[in-house]
């Protein structure tokens, strides 16, 4: 390896990255200049615009794929199809926030500057292949949804629920940053193709078991998988309701990300048990507590811990298999996710007062849009036809039947069974009972409209023809998988040679 | 011709959706909505007609088949065709809607809107049931039926309807998952979800491993399904459904959706694990006579009219079970007409209940009583269907039941001389309730008061009784196109018992 100055395309490669960040800072320093009072319309128009130019400059990035920056750097359909998925859900979040924001009397300033950050940071994630890049944007993506957690200033709740991310989440990274020098350790390399050819290579040094299992309680903590899952309805009960919807889909997703690179790419030896028993204790754990809850923030802090586990699932599969079905599951399950979250925080009105289930009563009849729009994504969340999350826990299971995994799908099939039950409280409670006290419906500003219509549209499309998106996947995922492959006999060749001259 | 023979089943489908999408957009004025719906749901019924006026009596095959790629990876196809089997199902379901729309025409009266599109969502879902052979796409239409019945439960019922409403969503739910397990394991090593192509992996046995996964699927299947049908001791969810449910609900759930469990099982468990089948029907029709039995013994001590009839749900799908796993030619064509008749039949049962209900708001049999005297025209609607679903010959439900029984004979004559003695129960019970409700003085003073039917009533109810009083006269019009799909549908068995017979 010889360190060449960077060239052009090594830019464009991490193009949407520098877009991002660019109108993050500008967002930061506008912030103090504007009046407060028009600065919710126009620093929030300026993150919209920022996300759109990050669409947009992903699809110049994705014109050159390639290594960039010394190989930390790899952009494929893999890292395209995360980065469209994560802005998009900041997108959506943005498009939510507007309406949230003014409703809860929060200054707007670096909210939306944090949210780009944030983005920079699970940018990277999906498209960096060095260990050492991971864990520094793992950190990006963490400090800025640490804060965003707590941006309800006047309430104890959300303070406490930042505090609670920012210690216990810095504990994980903690256990992951150990995780990768144990690595380097083991295989003397922190780049993720060195590391897949050195595993494949012969005999696994036993630190490398070590190095992948406290790898993945890292991981597990960012994708809120039992038992790494304890802080997740904490956290989500008191953070900002659109934050939460953001904070369940785009982090987990950067970090599922990094998983698949990790553990398919990378071939990760002795996974197979880790993965096996934290997807049946997540979905268990998840459906199971989420039966009793009775507010909705908690609810769904609950169901998604249930399915992290689904998405685990696909992971103990084989990796051709279970890699597109990962990808397929996150992107439906952020449409969904994040859908029910702006209902939700359209819902809660001034101090997030209307959150419990009690407060959904007679939805149906006060807000029949609002009702119908929920009840789809839950029916999504459930895995009923015509939507999105019916594909995502099909094509998960039937990957999982295809690698011989009976006893898994047949666990995951019960517990989706369990699942039913809570999403169905939710809708039976909007429909069929009456309200008990009058809960004041806001009209649906235009902003809101547009992110229940773009996630409606994702959900009901992924659920009725989701074959382009399923050839996407595959084909990103085989790249993947090929990339590691023939990559990894590269570097296998390479560092055959001055091994063998010593 | 050629054009409309192909696109038929994907018409008649999704008519009855496309209208209730159209719904979301008018204004709410609710005579326009219920008149909307009633054309469309006539329309349905006109082109499903089509169906049996084109149909290839002889052919044993599937009819008017459409097979177009879906979703390439994995290999899913929008794959749909009817035979003599699931051809009468759609008809039964075009046939009910209508009546369906009819008869709630005054008694929903909130939410009229969203009563009719989720009448009409699951309309389409019901139909796709019967038509689909892609396995994917008949999992897809079966929990799609879920949410449409579960909300017209919950919400347009009465009393207990929360309670009914999910109870009815999880029963089927958490058994159908188990369906969905086995498809997916059928497609993981067949590669298809084509329900031809499985079944003839099957048959010429190029699928590894199937001989120790088959019992496994076999019970998946039969899980669904017989919660679906419902089977004793799977049942219990159906009377709460029946009793809180409104009319219509009760109509469809009782003549349309029991029957996706029984079409199920004829066409899933026999066609692809005859086998199985044969090696489970012993207990399956164990279960099945514990069914006849049971529903009408504890129909006969109900005091709620629509728990009578739900009960005497579970004793007629006992029947239609029965022959079904009799492997006889008989039994077969038997479940079919019960099948049938048991639709028209309790459909219209349902729909006269819900008449009383509308005038009483009551199901109780203790607040009626000599109703035939200010209810002429009622009661004789009623004791027509009453007859007809009691099996009286020349009405509908003697023939199947003949049928049934003929088959079980064959099978094994305790199957039917314990099954004969259900047509004796459901005399009972039903021609009981008869005499509490109708006949004697009249009871409740207020009673006296009461208005016969109303003309549209009458409307909804003259197609029911004419279709019975057809239908037992003239049974071969169904059978002739019943009867080859039937013999292709056992043939498997016939081999069986040869290969049997040679060893």
């Amino acid at each position: 390896m010889n360190p060449t100055l960077p060239v052009g395309a090594d830019y464009v490669r991490i193009l949407p990255e520098i877009v991002l960040s660019i109108f993050g800072m500008a967002i930061m320093v506008l912030d103090p200049l504007v009046d407060e009072k028009k600065s919710q319309q126009l620093l929030g128009g300026l993150g919209l615009i920022g996300t759109l130019a990050g669409l947009v400059s992903t699809w110049i990035m994705a014109q050159s794929p390639g290594f960039a920056f010394w190989n930390m750097v790899q952009v494929d359909g893999f890292s395209v199809f995360f980065h469209v998925l994560v802005i998009a859900i900041a997108l959506v979040l943005i498009l939510t926030s507007y309406e949230y924001m003014a409703v809860q009397q929060l200054r707007a300033g670096e909210y939306y500057g944090l949210i780009l950050f944030g983005l920079v940071g699970m940018c990277l994630m999906s498209s960096a292949v060095e260990l050492v890049l991971i864990f520094i944007s793992l950190e990006i993506s963490s400090i800025s949804t640490y804060i965003l957690a707590g941006f309800r200033r006047r309430s104890a709740t959300s303070s406490e629920s930042s505090l609670k991310y920012f210690l216990l989440g810095s504990f994980a990274t903690a256990f992951f940053l150990y995780g990768v020098a144990m690595m380097f350790g083991a295989t003397g390399s922190t780049n993720i193709d060195a590391i897949s050819a050195a595993l494949n290579s012969g005999k696994v040094p036993l630190l490398a078991y070590v190095a992948m299992a406290l790898m993945f309680v890292g991981l597990g903590f960012k994708v809120a998988a039992a038992p790494f899952h304890i802080w997740t309805p904490d956290v989500y009960e008191g953070a900002p309701a659109p934050v939460v919807g953001f904070m369940s889909t785009a982090p987990k997703a950067a970090a599922f990300a990094v998983l698949l690179r990790i553990i398919f790419e990378a071939n990760a030896p002795g996974r197979f048990w880790l993965i096996w028993l934290s997807a049946v204790l997540s979905m268990t754990l998840g459906n199971v507590a989420a039966l009793v809850q009775d507010n909705v923030k908690r609810l769904l802090a609950y169901s998604s811990i249930a399915h992290a586990g689904y998405i685990l699932v696909a992971f103990a599969a084989k990796p051709e298999l279970g890699a597109p079905a990962v990808m397929f599951y996150t992107a439906a399950y952020a449409a969904m996710n994040v859908g029910a979250f702006a209902v939700v925080s359209h819902l809660a009105n001034e101090n997030e007062r209307y959150v419990t289930l009690e407060n959904y009563a007679g939805l149906g009849r006060s807000s029949p849009i609002l009702a119908g729009t929920l009840t789809i994504f839950l029916i999504s969340l459930i895995g009923i036809p015509i939507t999105g999350g019916f594909f995502a826990k099909f094509y998960v299971f039937s990957a999982a039947l295809q690698s011989n995994l009976v006893w898994l799908t047949i666990i995951g099939v019960i517990n989706s069974a369990i699942g039913a039950y809570y999403y169905l409280k939710i809708i039976v409670v909007m429909y069929m009972r009456e309200a008990r006290e009058e809960v004041p419906v806001l009209p649906i500003p235009l902003a809101l409209r547009a992110a229940l219509a773009l996630t409606l549209a994702a959900t009901v499309y992924l659920g009725v023809v989701p074959g382009r998106m399923l050839t996407f996947v595959q084909q990103s995922a085989q790249q993947l998988l090929q990339a590691e492959h023939t990559s990894a006999r590269e570097q296998v060749g390479n560092a055959a040679v001055p091994r063998a001259t010593q | 011709m050629n054009i409309l023979n192909t696109h038929i089943l994907t018409l008649v489908t999704f008519i009855p959706a496309a209208g209730g999408l159209l719904l979301l957009l008018v204004p709410r004025r609710d005579r326009d909505i219920r008149i909307f719906s009633l054309i469309v749901s006539l329309l349905t019924f006109g082109l499903s007609l089509h169906l049996v006026a084109r149909v290839h009596r002889m052919l044993p095959g599937f009819q008017y088949e459409i097979d177009r790629a879906w979703i390439s990876t994995p290999n899913i196809h929008y794959h749909m065709g009817v035979d003599g089997i699931s051809m009468w199902l759609v008809l039964l379901t075009t046939f009910l809607t209508p009546l369906c729309v009819l008869i709630s025409w005054n008694s929903i009266h909130e939410r009229v809107k969203e009563f009719f599109i989720l009448l009409l969502v699951l309309e389409t879902a019901l139909i796709g049931v019967f038509t689909s052979l892609d396995l994917f796409l008949f999992y897809f239409f079966w929990e799609s039926t879920l949410i449409p019945m579960a909300l017209l439960i919950g919400i347009y019922g009465h009393g207990r309807k929360v309670y009914a409403a999910v109870k009815f969503f999880l029963y089927t739910m958490v058994a159908s998952v188990f369906m969905l397990a086995a498809v997916i394991w059928l497609y993981a090593h067949v590669g298809s979800f084509d329900f031809v192509t499985i079944q003839n992996a099957i048959r010429t046995g190029q699928v590894e491993g199937f001989s120790t996964a088959a019992p496994w699927l076999f019970i998946g299947f039969f899980l669904a399904f017989a919660v679906k049908v419902p089977l004793f001791p799977f049942h219990t969810w159906l009377p709460d459904a029946h009793v809180e449910a409104p009319t219509a609900g009760s109509v469809l759930l009782a003549g349309v959706l029991l029957k996706m469990g029984t079409y199920g099982l004829l066409r899933f468990n026999l066609g692809l694990f005859p086998e199985q089948s044969r090696h489970n029907a012993p207990w399956i029709c164990t279960l099945a006579l514990v069914g006849i039995v049971y529903g009408a013994l504890v129909a006969m001590v109900q005091p709620n009219l629509k728990r009578v009839i739900a009960y005497s749900s579970v004793s007629h799908l006992g029947f239609v079970v029965l022959g079904i796993f009799s492997f006889t030619q008989a039994g077969l064509n038997g479940a079919m007409f019960v099948m049938l008749a048991h639709g028209i039949s309790t459909g219209a049962l349902f729909m006269l209940a819900g008449i009383i209900f509308e005038r009483k708001h009551s199901y109780e049999i203790a607040d009626m009583g000599g109703l035939a005297t200010p209810m002429p025209k009622y009661a004789t609607f009623f004791l027509f269907i009453t007859l007809a679903s009691v099996g009286l010959p020349l009405l509908n439900g003697f023939v199947g039941e003949f049928l049934v029984l003929s088959g079980a004979f064959q099978a094994n004559p305790w199957y039917g001389t314990i099954g004969a003695t259900g047509v004796i129960w459901s005399a009972c019970y039903l021609l009981w309730m008869y005499q509490r409700v109708f006949f004697g003085k009249v009871t409740h003073p207020e009673n006296s008061t009461l208005a016969d039917l109303s003309a549209r009533e009458q409307l909804a109810l003259w197609p029911t009784a004419v279709a019975a009083l057809v239908m037992g006269v003239a049974p071969l019009l169904w059978l002739n196109i019943i009867d080859p799909a039937v013999q292709a549908a056992l043939t498997p068995f016939a081999q069986v018992a040869s290969k049997v017979v040679g060893q």
